[in-house]
């Protein structure tokens, strides 16, 4: 079975990510109920006539996914997978909301054509006139992981060599204040603001000297706090990785009572450096190759920003990560990482 | 041979068990009316193939508690995946390790349109703020079926269920799963009625695919899993197999966003790639469920495809959407299940409304149903975004 | 009819999105598909509904939309003599 190695990793977000060369340098400190992203000039990476349709969320996973075919020196990928938990949200809403206010007269389509979940993969294969295979996942939390769980599969199977893989999220306008406005009610709600962002990788079965190894990953619906444990070390053992062989830990940290299980998960190790990074890039369904991206960085600049400690302290030569998320304790992803 | 296919469960316009809509796909009877379901200014200008069940029928049919925050979608859903389980005589799902890959389009919009101007302040409709998502319906149904594991969903578009056969197909193949149930679901809804009237596709009259003077589409709704198992399980557990998932393809057209390109690239790839992975020379295929969705665009372009294919000797093929209407992200897996009962009966099944061949390639699909020996079908999805995906069945 | 023209150049210019163009890069016999403005099928949807909406003037069928879309001079010409409001 072929390995799977990340060869570029792109992420745009609430920071400067995307355009910055540095890494999580300057901090924007995230407060409010929503934060949106910081958009790059989109004009360097689409064409005015395809810009012109587009809603944030094509922009941003269109833009994001060119630079990181450019960034592995890929011009046609075998194979472009995202997955994103709410689509394309704004367009869906301006539909549903010119349906309701014109009563269902004079609708224009451009708006219930770009609502499609598969925009964004969609307008990648346009732009490179890519046949290839074309996937996309929208399972809430795991979206993405789906994504990159079935890049991993294409390249295990040697059915691809080179993957495109992302996950996107915009942030409309009113799907987003009702969600946000039952969190509130909730007083064990997300400690972050909603946000939005997209980020893209290459993936490849080939090792090169800049690549990142995924040694696996695992996802689960539901996951019982009191199987937590278990089923991690299950995980680690199934891949020969020791408990003690991981040095960092990064966790989908957002504040809510859900957190428990990133603390069951913490107990197993010791005097690990832990991480987190939601108070960075914001909750959204797709946040977590946020912390995917971080976690490549980090290994292959062997840095770690002040900004993404959690607890424990910052030690030289890092060579595994292990990254856990869940959302309101449901949809678990386990990512273990090695250089 | 193929992934075996030990189950299979739907629930459509034309019945609402595999029973139904086999009696009903035998007897030619189609299931595309007036809508009744749905309060929309369009209702005298579209035909649709609607589940005739309302959603209280639905609930007191798979015994929920009368207050629950299912949509529409999951509700078809979750009687599809379950009728599904039980022709695989599945009890218990945690003998094995068992997935479940679902699809749909439209999600939870069938109440979001309902309710989002009352999500402000009434209690009863917010329940529905968490429901829209694609992921909600697949959620509450693994979680009913107690799939714990593996879960997910597929959105693209009208080839979505088709990519979750094939998802899950690929799933059992790596050994990663050992029981997968795979299919999807989509109700109808304002949302979808109205798009579709934006773009001009949708048929005032019975929509009648690969004809000359098509005009149009009509939509329609569905649910349909299949239950698919590994060959140890099937040796280990004497399954009886109803037929076996042999072949599959996904390739983009990357040509429009919405369009199918003139000479169908992206569909004569899918079904290239499906006919590589089954092993099979075209001429080995059987009879073919096409997409057919009786647009102008797309039944030219699948023609011009399935030529290039078959090189002018095209086997029998027809659309069942004349039957069905086009039931959108569930397309792919009601026309799997079609497939099945048509290698099960060998059985060809009729292409309704078709008078006249198209000019560009005078094509003739099958009109009438017909008894055949049937080793292989191949069937069809392609969707907005040039998603195109292949499947082919075969014999038990 | 100069200023019917003119009007349909700001209209097109904000229902298509067309930010890069302003009214006076488009010349009254300028194709709007193709070559020209770089229009497509979906944009020609959009201008049916536009059609309707703003002028009265229903097209059922996309293949009309061909001939009477060809430049701002012709789809004036066809308001002009078919209009309802």
């Amino acid at each position: 079975m072929k390995k799977v190695y990340i060869h570029s990793a792109v992420t745009i977000s609430a920071q400067d990510t995307f355009d910055s060369d540095g890494f999580l340098n300057e901090i924007k400190g995230l407060s409010g109920k929503t934060v949106a992203a910081r958009y790059p000039n989109y004009k360097d990476y689409i064409t005015p006539a395809n810009l012109r349709r587009m809603a944030e969320g094509v922009k941003m996973g269109v833009s994001a996914a060119s630079k990181a075919l450019k960034d592995a020196e890929i011009t046609q990928p075998d194979a472009i997978i995202t997955g994103t938990g709410m689509g394309c949200i704004d367009d869906t809403e301006k539909f549903l909301n010119a349906i309701i206010s014109n009563d269902e007269q004079f609708l224009t389509p451009t708006a219930f054509i770009q609502s499609t979940h598969n925009t964004v993969g969609a307008q990648i294969a346009l732009g490179l006139k890519c046949k290839a295979y074309n996937n996309t996942y929208s399972q809430a939390a795991l979206s993405f992981e789906w994504a990159l769980m079935d890049a991993q599969l294409l390249l295990q199977q040697e059915e691809a060599e080179n993957v495109l893989v992302g996950g996107y999220e915009e942030l409309g306008k009113e799907i987003i204040s009702y969600r946000r406005m039952m969190e509130d009610a909730d007083g064990l709600g997300i400690q972050v603001p909603y946000s939005e962002g997209a980020s893209f990788f290459v993936v490849s079965s080939e090792k090169t000297e800049h690549s990142v190894e995924l040694i696996d990953m695992e996802v689960y619906s539901s996951i019982s706090t009191e199987s937590i444990q278990d089923s991690l070390k299950q995980f680690l053992t199934k891949n020969d990785v020791d408990l003690s062989e991981i040095d960092v830990f990064i966790s989908g940290r957002n504040g809510d009572v859900f957190d428990s299980y990133y603390d069951l998960t913490a107990e197993l190790f010791e005097n690990i450096t832990q991480l987190h990074y939601k108070h960075l890039s914001g909750e959204f369904y797709t946040a977590s190759p946020f912390g995917l991206w971080a976690a490549y960085e980090i290994l292959y600049r062997q840095e770690i920003p002040e900004a993404m400690i959690f607890k424990g302290e910052i030690k030289s030569d890092n060579h595994i990560i292990l990254l856990y998320n869940q959302f309101k304790g449901r949809d678990h992803s386990f990512i273990l990482l090695k250089r | 041979m193929g992934v075996a296919i030990t189950g299979m469960g739907i629930i459509s316009a034309i019945g609402h068990s595999v029973e139904e809509n086999k009696t009903s796909l035998l007897a030619s009877k189609t299931g595309i009316g007036d809508l009744r379901h749905i309060q929309t200014n369009h209702s005298q200008a579209i035909k649709v193939g609607e589940v005739s069940l309302s959603n209280a029928e639905l609930t007191r049919q798979l015994q929920l508690p009368e207050v629950h925050n299912y949509t529409r979608t999951g509700l078809l859903g979750l009687l599809a995946a379950t009728a599904a389980l039980e022709n695989a005589n599945i009890p218990d799902c945690s003998t094995y390790r068992t997935g479940f890959i679902s699809s749909t389009t439209v999600g939870g919009m069938d109440m979001t349109e309902k309710y989002i101007k009352q999500f402000d302040k009434d209690i009863t409709a917010q329940k529905y703020i968490a429901t829209h998502h694609a992921g909600d319906s697949t959620r509450k149904i693994a979680d009913a079926l107690r799939i714990h594991g593996l879960v997910t969903t597929i959105s693209t578009a009208c080839s979505s269920a088709a990519n979750a056969i094939m998802l899950g197909t690929r799933l059992i193949k790596a050994g990663k799963l050992d029981r997968v149930v795979v299919g999807g679901t989509d109700a109808l809804s304002k949302f979808t009625i109205n798009g579709f009237k934006t773009l001009m596709i949708q048929s005032d009259s019975l929509c009648a695919p690969f004809d000359a003077h098509r005009n149009g589409l009509n939509l329609g709704e569905a649910a349909a899993y299949l239950v698919l198992e590994s060959d140890a399980v099937v040796q280990k557990e004497k399954k009886e197999v109803l037929a076996y998932l042999s072949g599959y393809g996904n390739a983009n057209d990357a040509f429009h966003q919405t369009a199918s390109s003139e000479n169908g690239e992206g569909a004569f790839l899918a079904m290239q790639k499906a006919l590589k992975t089954a092993k099979l020379n075209p001429n080995q295929i059987d009879y073919i469920i096409a997409h057919g969705t009786a647009t102008t665009n797309n039944d030219l372009s699948e023609s011009r495809a399935l030529e290039r294919i078959f090189d002018k000797q095209i086997p029998d093929f027809s659309s069942t959407k004349s039957l069905t209407g086009h039931t959108l992200a569930a397309a792919g897996v009601v026309e799997a299940v079609f497939s099945i009962l048509a290698l099960q009966e060998q059985y060809i099944f009729p292409n309704l409304n078709f008078k006249t061949p198209m000019p560009e390639t005078g094509l003739k699909p099958i009109t009438s149903g017909v008894k055949k020996e049937i080793q292989h079908v191949l069937s069809n999805s392609f969707g907005f975004g040039g998603n195109c995906s292949t499947l082919i069945f075969s014999k038990a | 009819m100069a200023d019917l023209r003119q009007e349909l150049k700001e209209k097109i210019i904000e229902q298509l999105n067309l930010e890069e163009f302003t009214v006076a890069d488009i010349a009254d016999d300028d194709a709007l598909f193709g070559d020209g403005l770089g229009l497509d099928s979906i944009d020609a949807l959009e201008l049916i509904v536009m059609m309707d909406k703003d002028y009265g003037i229903q097209l059922t069928d996309p293949k009309e939309g061909k001939e009477i879309f060809k430049s701002i001079a012709v789809l004036a010409d066809y308001i002009t003599d078919n209009r309802a409001k």
